[in-house]
């Protein structure tokens, strides 16, 4: 098993570099000059090189790089231009709100698409199933930042039942929070729990017409644990796969979602920093998603050999 | 895997490799066939004629302002009512079409034909296949959105930035894919006789592996066309799209939440093109997924 593990934790390593060093050349490469813009008009050339300098952006391109990396290893990710903080101070509050809204998200998209899909394959080909795949295919097609508008629309402005926009800290009382991510967290969760109910009913209907499945209820086993125990259990797997794309496509979907709320969370925090030029909040906050992603996509791979030993041992 | 040791199997006895014409023959008259494809071909072909007759079926310019009429409602007047400057919001999502479903079209193209050439190359040969696989896993795992935001921002809003942005972005999914078939397509006898015969490898490829791996590339091809209209829809809604004064789906949601109290259909409108064109791609993707791919079908 923990071999399993080093060799996955080996794998993941690219999916940490590719974003950082695409993202590190594109702002580098890209027209603008952070030290021209945080002087303002009226910097003389020598302060705007002296402030290059400090920051190092007079260094060939590999240079910074590795310097950056060296950073990142010590945990030193330079200061944010704009708010003249170290970066590492700046990101946790950030992040703590998108990983939130994306745990809140992804645990309603498993809800409700584990149940559907469990319930869709319980009835194939019957009005039920037929209902709930026709859901899914709606709500695979649901662009979620329209959806979210339609939510508020519908629950926030006619029903007044949520804040139209707006974020409470689980600090503030757990009712408060609810109230700020519910909405939030469903329209980020809904394409991906379409997903899975697509994914859970085909899933479970291969598993169902295993024979070990017939074995189980030829000698009499009730129902309830056949399907729960025994079929469930390898019905997850694909499942639990796609739990990792899952994540990486709702943080990303968090861009919106955030905008749209007004959530302080790392989205709307890069799509604020891009706008000011501040490298290192933008190459911090890229790294915090992919360290993110890295850390749950090892830890869906080790769920992933629980569940199924044949992959242990490959 | 199935479609296409059935594809290759059909080409086999034509004896010149595959025969790519009859193919698509039948999978047009399956298609035909099939309700979900002819539905959502239907509605395709509805969305793309009312985006490119827009100047027939809406004449005039869609963005000019009109004060007087501001937030009117949705009526005999204004078909889809009239947002907070007064424009009329038919001819915009019209007009609106027109600009996401070309930039839709033109990054699948893009990041298909990449992704046809770079896995391609990966399948066929081992070196470049072990960086561009891991080059590929760094970008899949990592939301795409995310990168087309930073591309987009740091390059200025435009079209072109989107199309660039969300082209690169879409390559590793159907790269992997690509990839995949052509690793299969290789060790079939058919491309061990050729090459033996001495067929030169561009050719093989053209001749022989692309028409055996087109099946997936064009379910893939819908999937990525409906990856790029949402991806647009997206980016041009937080503002990093195309620009304020290009007209598309998602532009026009922009502005829409802050008047969602007073004048919802602001926002149902373009929403609603922008969620049927996705649903009749996805719908035909799916369809052409059954018919291209029996093996997947008969789990449905």
């Amino acid at each position: 098993m923990l071999r399993y593990i080093g060799k996955r934790f080996l794998l993941i390593l690219p999916t940490i570099f590719v974003p950082l060093i695409l993202v590190f050349l594109l702002l580098r490469l890209s027209p603008g000059d952070p030290a021209g813009m945080m002087l303002g008009d009226q910097a003389t050339v020598d302060q705007i090189n002296a402030l290059r300098q400090e920051l190092g952006l007079d260094q060939p391109i590999w240079m910074q790089f590795l310097l950056w990396l060296k950073g990142i290893f010590t945990l030193n990710l330079g200061d944010s231009i704009f708010f003249r903080k170290p970066v590492i101070e700046i990101i946790p509050s950030y992040a703590s709100v998108t990983l939130l809204l994306t745990l809140v998200g992804l645990t309603l998209a498993i809800i409700f698409g584990v149940t559907f899909g469990l319930i869709a394959s319980m009835n194939r080909n019957n009005p039920v199933d037929r209902g709930v795949v026709g859901w899914a295919v709606l709500g695979i097609s649901l662009p979620e930042f329209w959806f979210a508008l339609l939510l508020v629309f519908v629950f926030s402005v006619t029903l007044r039942w949520f804040p139209v926009a707006g974020y409470n800290p689980p600090s503030a009382g757990m009712i408060a929070f609810a109230a700020t991510i519910f909405l939030p967290a469903l329209a980020l969760g809904i394409r991906q729990s379409a997903l899975m109910t697509r994914m859970m009913r085909s899933s479970m209907l291969d598993v169902l017409n295993e024979p070990y499945i017939t074995t189980a209820r030829a000698q009499g086993l009730p129902e309830k644990k056949v399907i729960g125990e025994y079929a469930m259990r390898t019905a997850s797997i694909p499942v639990v796969t796609v739990v990792g794309l899952s994540a990486s496509y709702m943080l990303g979907g968090a861009v919106t979602i955030e905008i749209i709320f007004a959530l302080p969370g790392l989205g709307r925090m890069l799509v604020e920093a891009v706008g000011r030029r501040d490298y290192p909040v933008v190459e911090g906050g890229v790294l915090t998603i992919a360290l993110v992603l890295a850390m749950l996509n090892l830890l869906i791979d080790i769920i992933y050999a629980y569940l199924d030993p044949r992959i242990r041992y490959q | 895997m199935t479609a296409l040791d059935n594809s290759a199997s059909e080409a086999l006895p034509s004896g010149d490799g595959s025969n790519p014409v009859t193919a698509n023959k039948n999978v047009w008259e399956r298609l035909i066939g099939n309700p979900t494809a002819v539905f959502s071909i239907t509605v395709l072909l509805l969305i793309t004629l009312s985006a490119v007759l827009a100047p027939i079926i809406a004449p005039g310019n869609p963005m000019r302002v009109n004060p007087v009429h501001r937030f009117t409602p949705p009526g005999a007047e204004y078909l889809f009512g009239t947002d907070n400057l007064g424009r009329d919001m038919f001819k915009m999502v019209m007009w609106g079409g027109r600009t996401s479903l070309m930039v839709g079209l033109i990054v699948t193209g893009i990041s298909m034909s990449i992704a046809i050439v770079l896995g391609s190359i990966s399948g066929f040969y081992r070196q470049v296949d072990v960086v561009l696989m891991r080059f590929v896993d760094g970008l899949m795992s990592f939301p795409g959105i995310v990168l087309a935001v930073a591309a987009a921002a740091i390059l200025g809003p435009s079209v072109s930035t989107v199309i660039v942005s969300l082209s690169v972005v879409l390559i590793a999914p159907s790269l992997r894919i690509v990839r995949g078939q052509v690793l299969v397509v290789r060790e079939l006898q058919m491309i061990e006789a050729a090459r033996s015969v001495g067929v030169p490898t561009l050719r093989l490829f053209t001749k022989y592996i692309l028409p055996a791996v087109m099946s997936p590339i064009l379910v893939q091809a819908s999937f990525i066309f409906s990856a790029a209209v949402l991806g647009e829809a997206g980016l041009s809604f937080i503002g990093v799209g195309i620009g304020p004064n290009e007209l598309s789906w998602g532009n026009a949601l922009t502005e829409a939440r802050n008047y969602i109290a007073k004048a919802p259909w602001i926002v149902f409108f373009p929403g609603l093109a922008l969620m049927f064109t996705i649903l009749a791609l996805n719908l035909l993707g799916d369809s052409l997924r059954d018919i291209l791919d029996p093996r997947l079908a008969r789990r449905r």
